[in-house]
């Protein structure tokens, strides 16, 4: 079973709904012991990172989330729960899991008169191979809308860059743990790709 | 960079398409489901669902509607028409839609927009305009006027300062549509999308007058939009998605070719 950890960001449904489509068991749930216990876990949110904090320390899913990660779960951030995996987010001072390394920053937009936030489908420069990109094209593009954005401290955990305002982090992999800025479940064929090869994924990285 | 976006728009009413839809070189479907299905097929970047039922089990049938659509298309899309209640939104995004937008429930209850950017994030918040173009008074000094039931009742609003409103009480993006280029197939009002555009901080959605992937090009270039929207350039099979994207695309505007 795959664990949709539900706490109290947004539209969780949506990514239900594909694991639906692919064929896949899934479970929205918020209880720590059905996440311990499931095959692989998704991390998904839209919404501010303060309010999902705590939310997750409440209900106990900040621990389920270190414990799935150290116990070599395959698991899956989207869009918030990649921000979440920070040590860091400048928005609202939050401190967060600290699974990876760096903090989080708001784009400022200043000279460049982009719009904020970062709204639409953007590609993504994959900087090495990833068992989660395999059967993606390279030109392929996402569906992103975020004001916030990841900055790891380790370059090597930065699996791909996207442009806007800035280059930022798009897609994070820290062995069993795989992170993208944009919305897999929102982004056509390339996303249900990338959601059905998580669903096949061993957790294990080419990199290691 | 990001891409821009062509967003086709399906009018539904008692949960038909007002007007069938005949893809090039394809039978004609009244069915949004499958309408929605074959955009996202062809490549459209977003879907924009416009309710105009006005029956009283109206919301039903559209939230149904809305819960078979998200269950076969998996690109962002958005309804409007007759959302007038927070309770509404949360009903149409909870069965799978990723936007709403509000129209002249807001004008009437500006306060609807910051509701609803705080019950469900700015991103969720499409505030639609119809515009009418109308001399310059003290009163509407852009010379943009806001319109609301399909352009029969002038509200007195200025567009201009109608949209910096809508940026400020939390709206996540704008569509803007002029009603004097709508149906004409003339082209995009450039002016009006110029104006706002430049004005706002959020995205602008152009709508009304597209007939040719030259019109897109025109209000696409050079930021006047950040999307265009299309009806009957792609229903009635003149164009597919695809011509008109390969049309922008060798012309330098950055669109999604690989779906």
């Amino acid at each position: 079973m795959i664990a949709i950890i539900d706490y109290n960001a947004g539209n969780l449904t949506s990514v239900k709904r594909a694991m639906d489509y692919l064929g896949k068991d899934s479970e929205i749930t918020d209880d720590y012991s059905r996440i311990i216990d499931a095959d692989r876990v998704i991390f998904p949110g839209v919404g501010a990172a303060g309010t999902a904090m705590a939310d997750l320390k409440k209900r106990r899913l900040s621990q389920a989330i270190v414990e799935a990660f150290n116990n070599k779960k395959p698991i899956l951030g989207i869009c918030l729960g990649t921000q979440i995996i920070m040590e860091m987010s400048e928005e609202n001072d939050t401190k967060c899991l600290g699974i990876i390394r760096g903090r989080v920053a708001r784009f400022s937009p200043e000279s460049t008169g982009l719009k904020v936030p970062h709204m639409g489908w953007n590609s993504v420069r994959l900087k090495r191979r990833h068992p989660l990109f395999e059967g993606v094209d390279r030109d392929s593009e996402f569906y992103f809308v975020h004001s916030y954005y990841p900055v790891p401290a380790e370059p090597d955990k930065v699996l791909g860059e996207t442009d806007y305002i800035t280059r930022f982090a798009s897609v994070l992999a820290a062995g069993n743990l795989a992170a993208m800025q944009f919305h897999p479940e929102k982004s056509g064929t390339p996303g249900l790709k990338i959601l059905a090869n998580f669903c096949e994924w061993d957790g294990s990285d080419y990199a290691e | 960079m990001l891409s821009k976006r062509i967003i086709p728009c399906l009018d539904v009413r008692d949960g038909r398409l007002t007007k069938g839809v005949k893809f090039k070189g394809n039978v004609d479907i009244g069915d949004p489901v499958e309408t929605a299905a074959q955009y996202y097929r062809e490549g459209a970047d977003e879907i924009v669902f416009y309710d105009i039922t006005a029956s009283h089990e109206r919301r039903n049938i559209m939230i149904e509607t809305v819960r078979k659509v998200a269950e076969k298309i998996f690109i962002p899309f958005s309804v409007g028409g007759g959302i007038r209640t927070i309770e509404d939104m949360r009903q149409v995004l909870l069965a799978g839609a990723e936007k709403v937008s509000v129209n002249s429930a807001a004008i009437r209850d500006p306060e609807i927009i910051s509701r609803g950017a705080d019950a469900f994030g700015r991103q969720c918040i499409v505030l639609g305009m119809d515009v009418k173009k109308v001399q310059v008074t003290d009163k509407i000094p852009s010379g943009y006027e806001m319109v609301i039931d399909g352009g029969r009742t002038y509200t007195g609003i200025d567009a201009l300062e109608w949209a910096k409103r809508g940026e400020a009480l939390g709206a996540g993006e704008i569509c803007l549509n002029s009603i004097d280029a709508d149906g004409t197939k003339d082209g995009y009002e450039l002016t009006l999308n110029r104006l706002i555009s430049s004005n706002v901080n959020i995205p602008v959605i152009a709508s009304g007058g597209a007939g040719t992937p030259g019109h897109i090009f025109d209000v696409l270039e050079d930021d006047r939009a950040d999307a265009a929207l299309i009806a009957s350039m792609t229903h009635y099979g003149s164009y597919t998605i695809r011509e008109i994207k390969t049309y922008l695309n060798d012309r330098g505007v950055k669109v999604r070719m690989n779906w």
